[in-house]
């Protein structure tokens, strides 16, 4: 079973709502540095870097974390993740970090991001921005900016599908 | 996707897929060894044992540094301090270096088979560094992505590998791997050290050092052991260099960007000249580091098989 839960207006809207937000926190775009968590995270940062530029008029470097050697769940998978390359184009130390993700669960991504993260160096503070937050959280992690709040039974599995991928955009749910 | 097996015993058991993911996961690694901080917790608690029956030095540092920057354990066993003089056997040895919570178990031995030996008999990954004249298969995986990274691409090189093939293991997981992934080999040396016989691996054999480097993309040289000398091989490290050497005369016969690669440790005047050795061609220190992030690769793929 499938059920829509934003389109591509939706996704759009709440992208701009967001760079909005991330704006007025952070009293402007100065010392901030987006970090895409690998994949989806990646493509949400890049369009709220766009979206910041728009608002703002200055680029903001958009950096793609690979979390697989952070992850904590390496003894209980069947198999590894796959390794891709960490890219951050900016130095991190004392800068704003956001990182970014499309959709935030049990929050142990988060965690294991912020120690890619704290590896890469030592950044003023770090922030969370995810397109959306289905619930069930086993680690003590909130996101400052959220797209949308979707409540989810555990036996559902929530995906984030986008143009960068060669789907249309949309954020769906799905169930047994 | 993941590694079929537990092991890496050598690159003849590999298909193309497992060598392509492990030159991608290294990529990986890659960009982690260019970090300030160049550990990451991705092994944390699991144990790595280094077992090695003949001197070495850069095979064993590499694999001790990979072990360590995935954050495993790591102890060094060699052979003239440890119980193996007092006569223990091969399987004995192993079995109590696993019964210490050994998950990973790195094995050069002189004679060949030795990995293929342990393999079978042991739940801890077995990873082959150099068994006898047979394979050294993470050299081979460091080869092909140091080419990979400087001409970016593998299949339809011409690859010329030069020296002792016979003895060379070396030269052996090399003429698997490249095969497996679509280069030309081809074999360049002295007919006592490259038997007509290698033929039937589908590669090339020349005599002619001349001839054989003509348009080559990549001259992969090999280390002539010294203790040939004398062996009725060749006649002498100066009678070889002459015919066989690398110089940068004969380097140029190659194509205009091929680049020289050579496993270490270099004998500087035997095989190689030193100004091809520390030329703009040489990718011999790159090796060294691909080495690294190659090795961590094989180790991090190898963690993930369960049996």
């Amino acid at each position: 079973m499938r059920k829509e839960l934003l389109d591509k207006k939706d996704i759009e809207r709440a992208i701009t709502r967001m760079a909005h937000e991330i704006i007025e926190k952070n009293k402007g775009v100065r010392s901030l540095c987006l970090v895409g968590i690998q994949r989806g995270g990646v493509h949400i940062a890049r369009r709220l870097s766009a979206k910041l530029r728009e608002i703002e008029g200055l680029d903001i470097p958009v950096g793609s974390l690979d979390i697989a050697l952070y992850r904590d769940d390496i003894n209980v998978r069947k198999e590894q993740p796959v390794v891709r390359r960490t890219e951050v184009p900016c130095e991190i130390s004392n800068k704003k970090v956001v990182l970014v993700d499309d959709v935030l669960f049990t929050g142990r991504s988060i965690r294991a991001a912020m120690d890619a993260v704290m590896d890469l160096g030592r950044p003023a503070v770090i922030q969370l921005a995810v397109l959306v937050d289905r619930g069930h959280r086993e680690l003590p992690i909130k996101a400052d900016f959220v797209g949308k709040n979707i409540p989810t039974s555990l036996n559902e599995t929530v995906t984030v599908e986008l143009s960068e991928e060669g789907r249309a955009d949309k954020a769906v749910l799905e169930w047994a | 996707m993941g590694l079929k097996t537990k092991d890496l015993v050598g690159i003849k058991g590999l298909d193309r897929d497992d060598i392509e993911l492990i030159l991608e996961t290294a990529s990986g690694f890659k960009d982690v060894l260019g970090r300030d901080i160049k550990k990451v917790p991705a092994l944390r608690g699991k144990t790595t044992v280094n077992l090695f029956y003949e001197p070495s030095t850069r095979t064993r540092t590499s694999f001790e540094l990979a072990a360590k920057r995935l954050s495993t354990d790591v102890i060094n066993i060699s052979v003239s301090t440890s119980s193996i003089v007092k006569g223990e056997t091969l399987q004995d040895t192993a079995l109590t270096v696993q019964a210490l919570g050994a998950d990973f178990i790195i094995v050069r031995h002189a004679c060949s088979g030795v990995p293929h030996f342990l393999a079978p008999r042991l739940k801890a990954s077995v990873v082959n560094a150099g068994d006898g004249t047979n394979e050294h298969p993470t050299q081979a995986l460091l080869d092909l992505f140091t080419i990979r990274e400087k001409r970016g691409k593998i299949e339809g090189l011409d690859v010329a590998i030069v020296g002792d093939i016979l003895h060379s293991r070396v030269a052996k997981s090399n003429i698997y791997a490249l095969k497996k992934l679509g280069a030309r080999v081809r074999l360049i040396g002295p007919p006592t050290l490259v038997p007509r016989e290698l033929g039937e691996l589908g590669v090339e054999i020349y005599s002619d050092m001349d001839r054989g480097l003509e348009d080559v993309d990549i001259i992969m040289m090999l280390r002539i052991q010294m203790e040939r000398q004398g062996k009725g091989f060749f006649p002498s490290t100066v009678e070889y260099f002459r015919n066989w050497g690398l110089t940068k005369n004969r380097a140029d016969r190659a194509k205009k960007d091929a680049v020289v690669m050579h496993p270490g440790p270099m004998n500087r005047g035997v095989e190689i000249a030193s100004d091809v050795a520390d030329g703009k061609r040489s990718v011999i220190l790159d090796q060294v580091t691909n080495g690294l992030a190659v090795r961590m690769a094989v180790l991090y793929l190898l963690g993930g098989v369960r049996g």
